[in-house]
């Protein structure tokens, strides 16, 4: 085992995971004001259209795969099947190309739209620059080196669950092509960075709304003299 | 019985001149910061008008507020089920954009100095004070149609003129006959809030004691949905937070038995605000109403100070001898509730608003004849014209029923042929070129007695500071204490109440992530 490797595939997951939970439950306690999703829909609406939208719904269904890719006795058994594996790995590419489309068209949306451009901070870009190129690689991985469904139970796989029990086992990760590696990598950098960004606001997705009744009172009195109701 | 206190506020749009006064002194205090440019938390319309922002009221356009099944009565969001509003999170398809408002912009003033030395006057280009850059045509502001009445660009585009007939939209623009008149707005602090159900976050609530509708700039993470919800757009999207604000009634104000501040630089003095109780247990029923009965159902809501069951009942929910005593001097709830005179505006918007416009009087149609400019019907004897003339108002009653009560005729005759009453009596009394019969034929027209109109045409003409603001003892600092009611100063065990009371941020609203 090299110390590059321990660096990269021990270490560095640790740390980002450490501090996607550390600092993000500082910026919740003590700057919830800065959670906030910062749409910009106000400002430009018709390039959001056609980025915003289809950008969450790709992303999601990937990210739903590729956690569902965890669960290796459930996903095996899923696409055992090659009248399910192919379409499978098709649907995955299709949307990792949407998604970098779509998120093409939110960059330049915001590189040249000026009032976009005035409501982008620092983060927004570092954010932009790392997301593209997760995403990128991605694709790139998911259509040179097919069946990404499969031989990610094998290598990523283990590797997380390793780093879950407090085991690291890199040997399943190591072997691996470069650009694989830095894909695995990408994941953790992401939530690395995600505490520091807009990320935040998927931790804070409205959720509740669907049992919340429609209307809030918030009392000071708290009704104290009030029977209960 | 759930009795519960309301801040609520009358606007006597008889007395309101449009000098936008209203809107400077909030502007002052509350919007006068990067992102709340465009904010009106109060704006002042003309109507007929296409508003702001332009066409708010066309809620095919905006889907503001609630709607009613026909089939079931049951009243759901305009805008979307719950589930519907977590799909179309990423793109709300109803938002309002910036340009609906218009994009703030201030002037190059210091080109007025610096310009070089030549043949053409310099001038101050207009900038815009989002991008920072220069407009080249400036399209829409505040006011954009202020006293356009009659124009065909946006008069003519006013929703509630949808259902009048060709001839009465032709009579409104004809030269002699334009009328318009002002429609101050600020944030109605309703019932049943658009606004609040429709924020994911919850992060817009009703306060309890007093009834004003806050958005806690902590919880709001920007989902905009409240944008749409609030059939007013009384809402504002601050671009630079990413934070919805609104309308805060100036609470802080209240608090310390101030008037808000659009009230207290009223220079009409049209302005009223007053504590009302009301039922919370018959707001279901009330916003479930068929549209004609809205205004009758919002009056059934509104509770007599008086009643000894309402007091027992409001003092069980621990509303105050004094907040009591306050709600029993409102004015509001004597031109809402005892003399019916002051309406909603748009109750079919269904959020209940507190906030009750006395409708203006009109000027009756008039002619040119043989060179003579005369009012219709005018040359019948003494004040009959008036009383006659209500269906030749140059804005037609249905115009005003659209504004005022979901399309009841009937109601709005009624406040009018009050109004009219009002003033035949009290011309009757003070000038005396009035017959006796005339005026017990407008009393009774106006199912009003001479002791009501004295009291109307006293709280209307005559009303001091203090009458036209019962600013209620709200108290907000021994309801803290009552909370805690076991301080001890030897353990000095005094609570912080940190993030319970007052702004609470120590840190300035901006981006720092």
């Amino acid at each position: 085992m090299r110390t590059i490797d321990i660096l990269l595939f021990v270490v560095f997951p640790y740390v980002a995971v450490a501090l996607a939970v550390l600092v993000g439950l500082y910026r919740y306690f003590f700057d919830r004001f800065s959670f906030s999703s910062f749409s910009s829909q106000f400002l430009e609406n018709r390039a959001l259209f056609f980025g915003s939208a289809p950008w969450h719904y790709a992303l999601l269904i990937i990210l739903a795969a590729h956690v569902a890719g965890m669960f290796t006795g459930f996903w095996s058994r899923f696409i055992a099947p090659p009248s399910r594996l192919y379409p499978l790995e098709a649907f995955g590419a299709a949307l990792g190309l949407s998604s970098v489309v779509t998120l093409a068209v939110l960059s330049v949306r915001r590189l040249f739209n000026p009032r976009i451009r005035k409501v982008t901070t620092l983060p927004d870009w570092l954010l932009v620059i790392v997301l593209m190129a997760q995403l990128a690689i991605g694709v790139y991985v998911a259509l040179f080196y097919r069946w990404g469904s499969l031989w990610y139970m094998y290598t990523a796989v283990p590797w997380m669950i390793s780093l879950a029990k407090f085991q690291p086992a890199i040997q399943y990760v190591t072997s691996l092509p470069w650009i694989i590696k830095l894909h695995y990598l990408g994941g953790f950098l992401l939530l690395a960075i995600f505490p520091f960004t807009r990320l935040v606001h998927v931790v804070v997705f409205p959720i509740t709304y669907l049992w919340r009744p429609y209307q809030v009172v918030i009392w000071n009195i708290r009704r104290r003299f009030a029977p209960a109701r | 019985m759930d009795v519960r206190a309301q801040v609520s506020m009358v606007f006597h749009l008889d007395k309101c001149i449009g000098c936008h006064t209203c809107s400077i002194a909030c502007k002052n205090i509350w919007t006068d910061r990067k992102g709340t440019e465009y904010h009106w938390w109060n704006n002042v319309e003309t109507k007929p008008g296409t508003g702001f922002p332009t066409l708010w009221e066309d809620q095919e356009k905006y889907r503001g507020g609630w709607e009613r099944d026909p089939r079931t009565g049951k009243v759901r969001l305009k805008l979307q089920g719950k589930l519907g509003t977590l799909t179309n999170i990423f793109y709300n398809p109803y938002l309002p954009r910036i340009d609906d408002y218009y994009e703030p912009w201030t002037y190059d003033y210091e080109n007025l100095f610096n310009a070089p030395l030549s043949d053409d006057q310099p001038t101050a280009r207009p900038i815009s004070m989002v991008t920072g850059e220069y407009i080249d045509t400036v399209e829409a502001g505040p006011n954009w149609d202020d006293d356009l009445g009659g124009s065909p660009v946006y008069a003519d585009n006013d929703p509630n003129l949808k259902n009048l007939s060709p001839e009465e939209r032709r009579s409104m623009q004809e030269l002699g006959n334009l009328v318009f008149f002002y429609l101050p707005r600020i944030c109605n602090h309703c019932l049943n809030p658009g606004c609040i159900a429709a924020c994911p976050a919850g992060a817009i609530y009703k306060r309890g004691e007093d009834g004003i509708v806050l958005i806690s700039q902590e919880k709001c993470r920007a989902w905009r949905m409240c944008i749409s919800g609030c059939p007013y757009k009384k809402v504002y999207f601050n671009w630079f937070t990413g934070k919805s604000e609104k309308c805060i009634l100036c609470y802080p104000r209240l608090e310390t038995g101030q008037p808000p501040a659009c009230f207290h630089a009223c220079v009409g003095r049209i302005r009223y605000l007053g504590l009302i109780l009301y039922d919370a247990d018959r707001i279901t029923w009330a916003i479930s109403q068929p549209d004609e009965h809205l205004v009758e159902a919002q009056r059934t809501v509104i509770l007599d100070p008086f009643d000894p069951d309402v007091i027992r009942n409001a003092k069980a929910n621990g509303i105050t001898d004094l907040m009591i005593e306050y709600a029993q001097r409102s004015p509001v709830y004597k031109f809402f509730k005892l003399w019916k005179v002051a309406l909603p505006l748009h109750p079919e918007f269904r959020t209940l608003p507190m906030l009750f416009y006395v409708p203006p009087m009109q000027p009756v149609q008039a002619v040119q004849r043989n060179g003579v400019y005369e009012t219709v019907d005018a040359g019948q004897a003494g004040l009959a014209p008036m009383l006659a003339a209500l269906e030749k108002n140059r804005t037609p009653i249905k115009y005003l029923a659209s504004l005022f009560s979901a399309g009841n005729e009937q109601i709005i005759r009624e406040v009018y042929h009050k109004l009219i009453a009002v003033r035949i009596y009290m011309r009757f009394k003070k000038v005396g070129d009035v017959t006796p019969g005339d005026v017990q034929r407008a009393l009774q027209l106006g199912q009003t007695t001479p002791e009501e109109c004295e009291a109307i045409w006293r709280l209307t003409s005559l009303p001091t500071f203090e009458e036209r603001f019962v600013v209620p003892p709200l108290a907000r600092e021994m309801a803290v204490e009552n909370q805690f009611p076991e301080l001890d100063p030897e353990r000095r065990n005094f609570p912080t109440y940190r993030a319970e009371v007052g702004f609470g941020f120590r840190k300035a609203p901006e981006r720092r992530w």
